[in-house]
């Protein structure tokens, strides 16, 4: 009964605390601007099946693949077992749910198969991020110490849960043993561990709780971990998949407000629908691309809080490979430290921050300046290979562009070059210097010529 | 296309002849290559002339949204005022933008790039690529352009021509989705790139030159280009190849990177619709 008790207020506590955290990340990510989303709802479905539920685009390289779809099938068929614990914890109930009989056989020995095999793919992805020192998982400034040590965190998490699970079986089967009777259930792995264990029954029984109790502290504690991790991404993949773009890459968004004016310039008797106000009825001033991570749409900052920190984005970029400055998953990464600096953080700790190392360039910090520099910004080729890459469909192309414009419109702030090439198609209506009179030599050697 | 409406006649496609494809001097051959194609097989077309003006990619990209629809509303003004339906380009960039971005701007109309439409015209066997150039046991490498491939999801309908030249299409590492970008696209082709180890279209002529030569050594100490990718190792070839780009952009950047090489006398970058012109025999 004491132990019914502590389960409900641990488990109560551990819950609330990350409906908690993930209110303030909601709000953090409504702070952007609105966005129409566009596309059917049966497509979005579709995508969220294939690329967040299929593990589609993590195929793209084979050997992470298999290991990261061992660690999720993993996560996804012990849940089972988790609310078999859930029910024994809230109720008193031993093995809740081993009335399904052969069922249960099945599961339990999934589970077990399944969390061996997990342990041995981290180990395999711990030894990847730190003996073999896979480049994009070490390399960049965006990877300091912080980033790189919350990878190796989760692994060592994934480690004691699935020691639990095995601590927990593998007792409560050798106590079973002793007492000569059946515990519901096939544990194929636990029945070769049973051997380690001590005869002691008080000392079996203990093991038992020990596991059972790491186990569901460990889930409830890594569950409030989630927030400040790119693990959030095993929650954030799936609806942010499920917003993806469905329009061609190659397509740009649209400002609506500079289409209004260049109508109402063409057209002087164009009326130009009003803009939003403020509570006073006054007109907002509203701001031309981004400076900052609330100028981003709200489908940008989901995408800064799905991001894993793989760097499958940056290994892709053109300009990250000849040795540029700009990396993709740093932008993405800066607007989701930028977004919590600015509003309050969501997290019970708060370890993201670059802390000054880069952006003295702004007073204000904010965004461009103060995180991502301009010299990231013109390196982008948009080429769409960084958003092609992303096993959970972020665009960092889009923020790319939105900065751009803000240097563009706002501070008149490209490289002179490129302000050569504006005059030059506001000129000559081609981004040379040439006479649009010269516009058809090139059919001067040609019959069509005369035609 | 203003002769045309005069007569009251109208085209069965507009040629969008795009910037590079007007004043560039190496892209110029390409528009010209492509003309005499419409003109071999009959198809009416025609082309705006003085009246085209830059779509406003490289505005849109580099963040002047300002000044893109500022071109944009002009030419869907023009090409409204044609009642143009169908636009054909040999640009990808042209192409993205009128497809993609013109209709959020009230310009609505059937885009093709000329690789898919000179894939259709091989298709319907209105182009045979007999009779002139043969490529026949050449070595070819296919640059994918950005705005064709990832931008639009066209990767077949280039290499179903090239194939249908009958030469030896070899594969680089990285392409199709995951092609390397030639380093022009962004508005990259006004300015000069940032600091870095290398430019752009060097590390992308480095890995279509080691692709032709068949040099494996050369190809994996390319950085980001990983083992287990799609496209084998190549058989040793003999030195000599084609690069074949659909792109302007991708033309400068590669004849720039094999001029860099110094390869230019055993590897040329051709555009499709040269190979096709000259395959066919339509070379002036």
């Amino acid at each position: 009964m004491i132990q019914q008790i502590l389960f409900l207020l641990v488990a109560a506590l551990g819950i609330g605390l990350f409906v908690w955290q993930v209110r303030k990340i909601r709000a953090n990510i409504l702070k952007g601007k609105d966005r129409v989303m566009g596309g059917s709802v049966s497509e979005r479905i579709n995508k969220t099946l294939l690329v967040a539920f299929g593990q589609q685009k993590m195929f793209k390289r084979i050997t992470p693949a298999l290991l990261h779809l061992v660690v999720y099938v993993g996560f996804l068929v012990i849940n089972v077992e988790v609310i078999e614990i859930m029910i024994d914890g809230i109720f008193g109930t031993h093995r809740a749910l081993s009335f399904m009989g052969p069922v249960y056989d099945v599961l339990m020995a999934t589970n077990e198969i399944l969390g061996a095999l997990v342990i041995v793919a981290v180990v395999a992805l711990w030894w990847r991020r730190n003996v073999q020192k896979v480049h994009r998982l070490s390399a960049g400034v965006e990877m300091r110490a912080w980033p790189r040590l919350d990878g190796n965190i989760i692994l060592y998490v994934e480690i004691v849960l699935m020691t639990a699970l095995f601590t927990m079986n593998t007792a409560d089967l050798k106590l079973h043993q002793l007492e000569g009777v059946d515990l519901p259930g096939s544990f194929p792995i636990s029945s070769l561990l049973v051997g380690l264990f001590p005869e002691n029954v008080t000392a079996l029984h203990a093991l038992e709780r020990v596991g059972w109790w790491l186990h569901i502290l460990g889930i409830l504690a890594f569950l409030n971990y989630l927030p400040s991790s790119k693990h959030f991404h095993i929650i954030m993949a799936f609806p942010n998949v499920y917003y993806t773009r469905l329009v061609p890459q190659g397509q740009f968004s649209n400002v609506d407000s500079i289409t209004h004016e260049v109508k109402a310039m063409m057209d002087p008797s164009y009326q130009v629908p009003a803009g939003p106000v403020d509570a006073d009825g006054n007109p907002v001033v509203q701001r031309f691309g981004a400076k900052d991570a609330d100028d981003l749409s709200w489908l940008n900052l989901l995408n800064a809080y799905s991001c894993t920190e793989c760097g499958r984005c940056t290994s892709v970029c053109p300009a990250n490979i000849t040795g540029k400055l700009l990396s993709p998953r740093k932008i993405i990464m800066d607007t989701r430290d930028r977004i919590e600096e600015k509003y309050e953080s969501p997290l019970i700790f708060r370890p993201n921050q670059y802390n000054g190392e880069i952006g003295a360039e702004s007073e204000d910090g904010s965004l461009v300046r103060g995180k991502v520099t301009p010299e990231e910004l013109w390196a982008c080729t948009t080429c769409n290979a960084c958003v092609e890459a992303c096993p959970v469909n972020i665009n960092p192309l889009d923020s790319i562009v939105e900065m751009r414009r803000y240097l563009v419109l706002e501070e008149s702030a490209a490289p002179h070059s490129l302000n050569v090439m504006f005059s030059n198609i506001e000129n000559n209506g081609a981004p040379w210097a040439f006479s649009p009179s010269d516009r058809f030599n090139w059919a001067e050697e040609l019959y069509v010529a005369e035609k | 296309m203003a002769d045309l409406a005069a007569r009251g006649e109208q085209p069965e496609v507009l040629f969008w002849v795009g910037c590079a494809g007007a004043f560039d001097d190496r892209y110029k051959r390409v528009t010209r290559a492509f003309v005499r194609i419409l003109e071999h097989v009959g198809v009416k077309y025609a082309v705006l002339g003085m009246e085209e003006s830059c779509t406003g990619d490289p505005a849109k990209r580099a963040g002047n949204e300002f000044l893109f629809q500022m071109q944009a509303m002009q030419n869907i003004t023009t090409l409204d005022g044609y009642a143009i339906k169908t636009i054909v380009t040999a640009c990808p960039h042209c192409f993205n933008t009128i497809k993609n971005e013109y209709p959020a701007l009230g310009g609505n109309y059937e885009v093709i790039h000329h690789s898919t439409f000179l894939q259709q015209l091989i298709n319907e066997g209105r182009v045979k690529v007999q009779g002139g150039e043969s490529y026949k046991g050449r070595r070819i490498t296919f640059h994918d352009s950005c705005y064709l491939g990832r931008a639009n999801d066209i990767y077949e309908a280039p290499r179903d021509v090239l194939a249908a030249l009958d030469a030896d299409l070899v594969e680089m590492k990285r392409s199709k989705a995951n092609g390397l970008c030639c380093g022009a696209g962004g508005a990259q082709m006004w300015k000069e790139p940032e600091p870095g180890k290398k430019d752009i279209n060097i590390e992308r002529t480095e890995e279509a030159l080691a692709t032709l030569d068949g040099n494996a050594a050369a190809l994996e100490n390319l950085y980001g280009v990983e083992s287990g990718n799609a496209g084998a190792t190549p058989a040793k070839g003999n030195g000599n190849g084609i690069i074949a780009v659909s792109c302007p952009f991708c033309m400068t950047m590669m004849s720039d990177g094999v001029k860099n090489k110094e390869r230019e006398s055993s590897v040329q970058v051709f555009d499709l619709a040269e190979l096709v012109a000259s395959a066919e025999g339509l070379n002036a």
